[in-house]
């Protein structure tokens, strides 16, 4: 029993090893089918702003935090995208019980990040998230710069900053 | 298990120290989550003595991808189980593993897998820890995607069940084929169509000494999406062969299912109704099973999904068995500078929903009862009515308002009986106050007021956050109304979190009350406990 345990400890130090090393690369999106608000089809690996920072935001209709950081990014987009070229990517983790919910929420709240329905939580497992909200800042060279879970109020703050010093 | 595990280790750890080499590196991210409990006797609130005193979940995942090669793993740890999750979730193993491998147009997925086809109807495989869910299937699955709008899924396997595999085989396909996408002549077309079929069939063999049960089972569902112009409609239809199971209490009546959904929305405005029709649709890989046990289908609760405490008190699930109900929502968004908008504008939601029984005509054979298709049975099970605003007074202030009436059939919602409905009034404000800059004061303030069951309660919350790390949290939740004077009792808590990039870690001690945690319309009882907790969770 003891060797089983050293041996399985050895190979997890080893896998977490590799996966320091793989950490400053370029993060390679799964492939995960979404659908958009209007009911089509959206592969993840498709994800891509053109050479400018990508944020990626978990949240569903019946997350209070989640919504409220969304409400601070909308609140400063415009600006955002002007100064840094950001792209924000919603996605809803929203089931079969609220999935159509999700665009009459959006929209109903005027915002306008690009917004994708994981209706079973595929994208949700492939990108390890526990908790919403969960949030992903990726650099135009596509590295993941920074990731994100928990919103306080103010934490847009600290996000800005981190948006202007990579789009430097 | 272990030696399960260490085949698994060696199988991907060669590949990964290899790659690490080339230009191309193959990646490792995962997670891990551990929640803590202690438990103290409390006979107060009826929090029984725990033997063990402190009681742990834990698990971690590993996803490893190269190229167009996946393996993912995870370990999952009960020592022993928390108070509330079923206690056959004992001990350390590795109930998921998987590998899958992409090749242009096909996705082969060996191992541990989730899937849902349409809306889950007939087929939905997911996992929700809160809640102690997971159903995966474990075997193979097979995506195929021939041409532009065409997705081609098959798969076989064994579901989930604890640390073991439920008893029966479960075999399904999906096709979805999207109009636009495949026919470039429509690509440009203002009017989107998505249509879908599915069939799923589980066998598992008859042991019954007198009954002679149908060892397959079969279920067929077809569904349509079009969208234009800020319209959605979605239909699905669904349909099951006779499966007797304890849940139907065996008999042989077959089993159908409807949900129409239909939604519109432009900026600053948005509509959305659903209707659904249930009726003996329970599908389970075991028709021995019970509760949330190998469920293979998922039948969506016609319910808005309620965060607020009190809100949660009296929660809705969904009824497989039969049952009809519908729900609308409007949300609307006054603009800035409107007279209702003022300075920073103000958003509204108004939303209803009610679900009643199936009309059930009794038969006395095997197939238990008729129901014709439109009639709604007289036997409330719940209504909701709620309206929502929210408005930012200036830029330090911002509050929510919310207002609930609900009538909530006990007795059918818990199985028990002699409660009747629960008629319930909500009033929720929530305030958040900006002291200075990332230091932020959040106030809960929250009633239930009903003549029943229980009685009244109250609540209050308290959260200063420091962003980007810290998080203090305490409330009180006081059921002063409750008929028996010795019951009304404070349910207190206070928490601290602390929050960095990915991780957080979650320090609290608290009085539990005994309710229902519903995720997605899944629920399972919780029971009173007193004591210390402690979450960590990870994403790397």
């Amino acid at each position: 029993m003891k060797v089983l345990n050293s041996v399985i400890i050895l190979l997890i130090s080893l896998l977490l090893i590799s996966a320091l090393q793989a950490q400053e690369q370029k993060f390679s999106f799964p492939s995960v089918d979404l659908k958009t608000l209007d009911g089509k089809t959206f592969n993840t690996s498709e994800i891509n702003n053109t050479g400018k920072p990508v944020l990626i935001s978990f949240w569903a209709t019946w997350c209070k935090p989640c919504i409220n950081e969304l409400i601070a990014y909308d609140e400063n987009y415009v600006d955002w995208q002007e100064e840094t070229g950001v792209k924000i990517i919603a996605i809803s983790i929203d089931d079969s019980r609220s999935i159509d919910r999700v665009a009459p929420f959006v929209n109903g709240r005027g915002w306008e990040f690009e917004s994708y329905l994981d209706e079973n939580g595929s994208f949700k497992r492939a990108m390890n998230v526990i908790n919403i909200p969960h949030s992903f800042l990726f650099d135009g060279d596509g590295v993941l710069v920074w990731q994100h879970t928990s919103f306080a109020p103010g934490d847009e703050e600290g996000l800005y900053e981190l948006l202007l010093e990579i789009s430097k | 298990m272990q030696k399960g595990l260490i085949f698994f280790l060696f199988l991907i750890n060669p590949i990964i120290q290899l790659s690490a080499q080339e230009d191309n590196n193959g990646q490792v991210h995962g997670n891990f989550s551990i929640t803590g409990q202690s438990y103290l006797e409390d006979s107060l609130i009826g929090a029984p003595l725990v033997a063990e005193k402190f009681l742990m979940n834990a698990y971690g995942n590993l996803i490893f991808t190269k190229g167009n090669f996946t393996a993912g793993v995870r370990f999952e740890s009960y020592l022993n189980t928390l108070e509330g999750y079923d206690k056959r979730f004992n001990g350390i193993g590795l109930p998921y593993r998987y590998i899958s491998y992409q090749h242009e147009k096909l996705n082969i997925t060996l191992g541990n897998f989730y899937e849902q086809f349409g809306s889950g109807l007939i087929l939905r495989t997911y996992e929700e820890k809160n809640l102690g869910v997971d159903n995966s299937l474990d075997g193979a699955r097979v995506i195929y995607k021939p041409a532009k709008g065409v997705t081609l899924k098959g798969l076989v396997g064994k579901q989930r069940f604890y640390y073991e595999h439920g008893p029966g085989i479960v075999r399904g396909v999906d096709g979805e084929f999207s109009i636009n996408d495949f026919f470039p002549i429509f690509a440009e077309s203002k009017v989107n169509i998505t249509v879908g079929g599915s069939f799923v069939s589980k066998y598992q063999e008859d042991l019954d000494p007198i009954y002679i049960l149908p060892e397959n089972v079969g279920a067929g569902a077809g569904r349509i999406s079009i969208s234009s112009g800020g319209f959605l409609l979605k239909t699905e239809y669904a349909y099951k062969s006779q499966d007797p199971s304890a849940e139907n209490g065996y008999i042989y009546k077959t089993g159908e299912a409807l949900m129409l959904s239909l939604n519109y929305s432009k900026k600053g405005f948005g509509l959305f109704f659903n209707a659904k029709r249930v009726d003996n649709m329970g599908f389970r890989s075991d028709r021995n099973a019970k509760l949330n046990d190998l469920n293979i289908n998922y039948i969506p609760a016609t319910a808005k999904t309620y965060t607020y405490s009190l809100a949660t008190l009296y929660p809705y699930a969904s009824q497989p068995s039969g049952e009809m109900g519908l729900q609308g929502e409007l949300n609307y968004r006054f603009k800035k500078g409107s007279a209702m908008g003022g300075k920073y504008g103000m958003f509204l939601s108004l939303g209803y929903a009610n679900v009643n029984s199936i009309q059930k005509n009794v038969l006395f054979n095997g197939d238990g009862y008729t129901s014709g298709f439109f009639e709604i049975g007289d036997e409330l099970y719940y209504k909701n009515l709620n309206v929502e605003l929210e408005k930012k007074f200036s830029k330090k202030f911002k509050g929510i308002v919310h207002y609930y009436y609900q009538e909530y059939n006990k007795d059918v919602l818990q199985g028990l009986s002699g409660y009747g409905i629960i008629k319930s009034h909500i009033g929720i404000a929530d305030l958040t106050y900006k002291i200075r800059p990332k230091h932020t004061l959040r106030m809960e303030l929250q009633t239930l007021l009903t003549q029943q069951d229980k009685g009244d309660w109250a609540m209050a919350l308290a959260e200063y956050s420091i962003s980007p790390h810290w998080f203090f949290t305490v409330f009180d939740m006081y059921n002063y109304g409750n008929p028996n004077p010795e019951e009304r009792i404070h349910y207190y808590s206070g928490n601290f979190a602390y929050s960095d990039k990915a991780v957080r870690i979650q320090l609290g001690y608290g009085r539990v009350w005994e309710g229902i945690i519903c995720v997605g319309g899944v629920c399972r009882n919780v029971p009173a406990s007193n004591g210390f907790n402690i979450n960590i969770t990870s994403s790397f």
